[in-house]
């Protein structure tokens, strides 16, 4: 997975995005995409990375370098095959620290998104509090997923507006967010529920959340997909924004927009 | 060679979802005389040697930080296999 300023569409059509020309100043942001034994979605989300425009950089779980990076994502997938509870011994892996100590670093902390079981890893590694706990319905789920952004003040939300809504891919067997009473008061009242699900919530979730950000705004966690919406052809078959055509649905492209721009800004 | 048990439980206002099915699942085989089931986890570590104290800070450490979450999870026991001990 070398890093290609330009990404060449894989199906013919208008793009939602424009891919970066050589002079966009968001090629020179690089994005960091964590691979661990057993992630999968790691070249999804560099695809994201790439059709925002900015320039992705593979990760291995087991270097201690961040290779200069701006951001880094930690996908989605079974790191570890899951084994003991999801992200439990990720959190261990050498790069794993070097990421929970730049994502702590105060104004100038690192950027870092969590995906579906890269949420989890981010809870386990207690960058975000609570945890994940299986699906109420014990089933794998895997639907397009309907989310409203909370908070369009983080890192990763701030193309969108308050309130909009969005329609991405949700595919998981532990994703039921739990926490303390006293956590989620916190959370809401600190403004630090990112996504909440809309339409029915549908794993059981404490207060249909479906992402969270710390407290600096610059570390996001949520299980549904948005690598898995950005590119027309390859999305779901609705969107937030009205009809679209079949896989036509892009909402998730912002998350990765919004912190190229923000990064540049 | 000795081995140290750990066990690991669901704090009890986390809700256990497999717990739920195996209870769900108890009076499909006849047996009605259960109201709930709870999962949890048992790990043995077997030691190189004799349980030190020390071993033993070693393995409670493991257990509070990686064997279990504690925003999820309660460490019930550590302790030494007492088969095991002679």
């Amino acid at each position: 997975m070398t890093s290609s300023p330009v990404e060449t569409p894989l199906i013919g059509g208008p793009q939602p995005l424009a891919p970066a020309d050589a002079a966009s100043p968001l090629d020179g942001v690089s994005v960091g995409v964590v691979t661990f034994p057993g992630t999968l979605d790691d070249r999804d989300a560099a695809r994201a990375v790439r059709l925002a425009g900015g320039s992705a950089v593979q990760l291995w779980h087991g270097d201690h370098d961040l290779q200069g990076v701006d951001a880094v994502i930690i996908p989605g997938g079974f790191s570890y095959g899951d084994y003991l509870r999801a992200g439990a011994i990720s959190r261990f892996a050498p790069l794993m620290e070097q990421i929970t100590a730049a994502a702590s670093g105060g104004a100038d902390a690192l950027p870092v998104l969590g995906i579906c079981n890269g949420f989890q890893v981010l809870t386990e590694a207690h960058l975000l509090p609570g945890s994940m706990i299986k699906n109420e319905s014990l089933h794998f789920l895997c639907r397009d997923q309907r989310l409203r952004v909370e908070n369009a003040g983080t890192f990763w939300t701030s193309e969108y507006a308050e309130g909009e809504e969005l329609v991405i891919p949700l595919k998981n067997q532990d994703g039921q967010f739990v926490a303390d009473n006293r956590t989620l008061d916190e959370l809401e009242g600190e403004g630090r529920v990112v996504f909440r699900y809309v339409g029915g919530n549908p794993n059981g979730s404490r207060r249909d959340i479906a992402g969270i950000s710390n407290a600096a705004g610059n570390v996001v966690g949520l299980m549904p997909h948005p690598e898995h919406a950005v590119e027309a052809g390859f999305g779901p078959d609705s969107s937030a924004r009205g009809a679209v055509d079949l896989r036509g649905g892009t909402d998730g492209l912002g998350i990765f927009t919004s912190v190229l721009k923000k990064l540049v800004g | 060679m000795p081995r140290i048990v750990v066990d690991v439980m669901p704090k009890p206002e986390i809700l256990d979802p497999q717990g739920k099915a195996i209870a769900g699942a108890l009076p499909r085989i006849g047996l009605t005389g259960f109201t709930a089931v709870r999962q949890g986890k048992r790990f043995e570590l077997t030691v190189d040697g004799d349980v030190t104290d020390e071993v033993l800070e070693q393995a409670r450490h493991a257990a509070t930080t990686l064997l279990s979450n504690p925003v999820i999870e309660d460490v019930t026991r550590v302790e030494v296999l007492e088969e095991d001990a002679q």
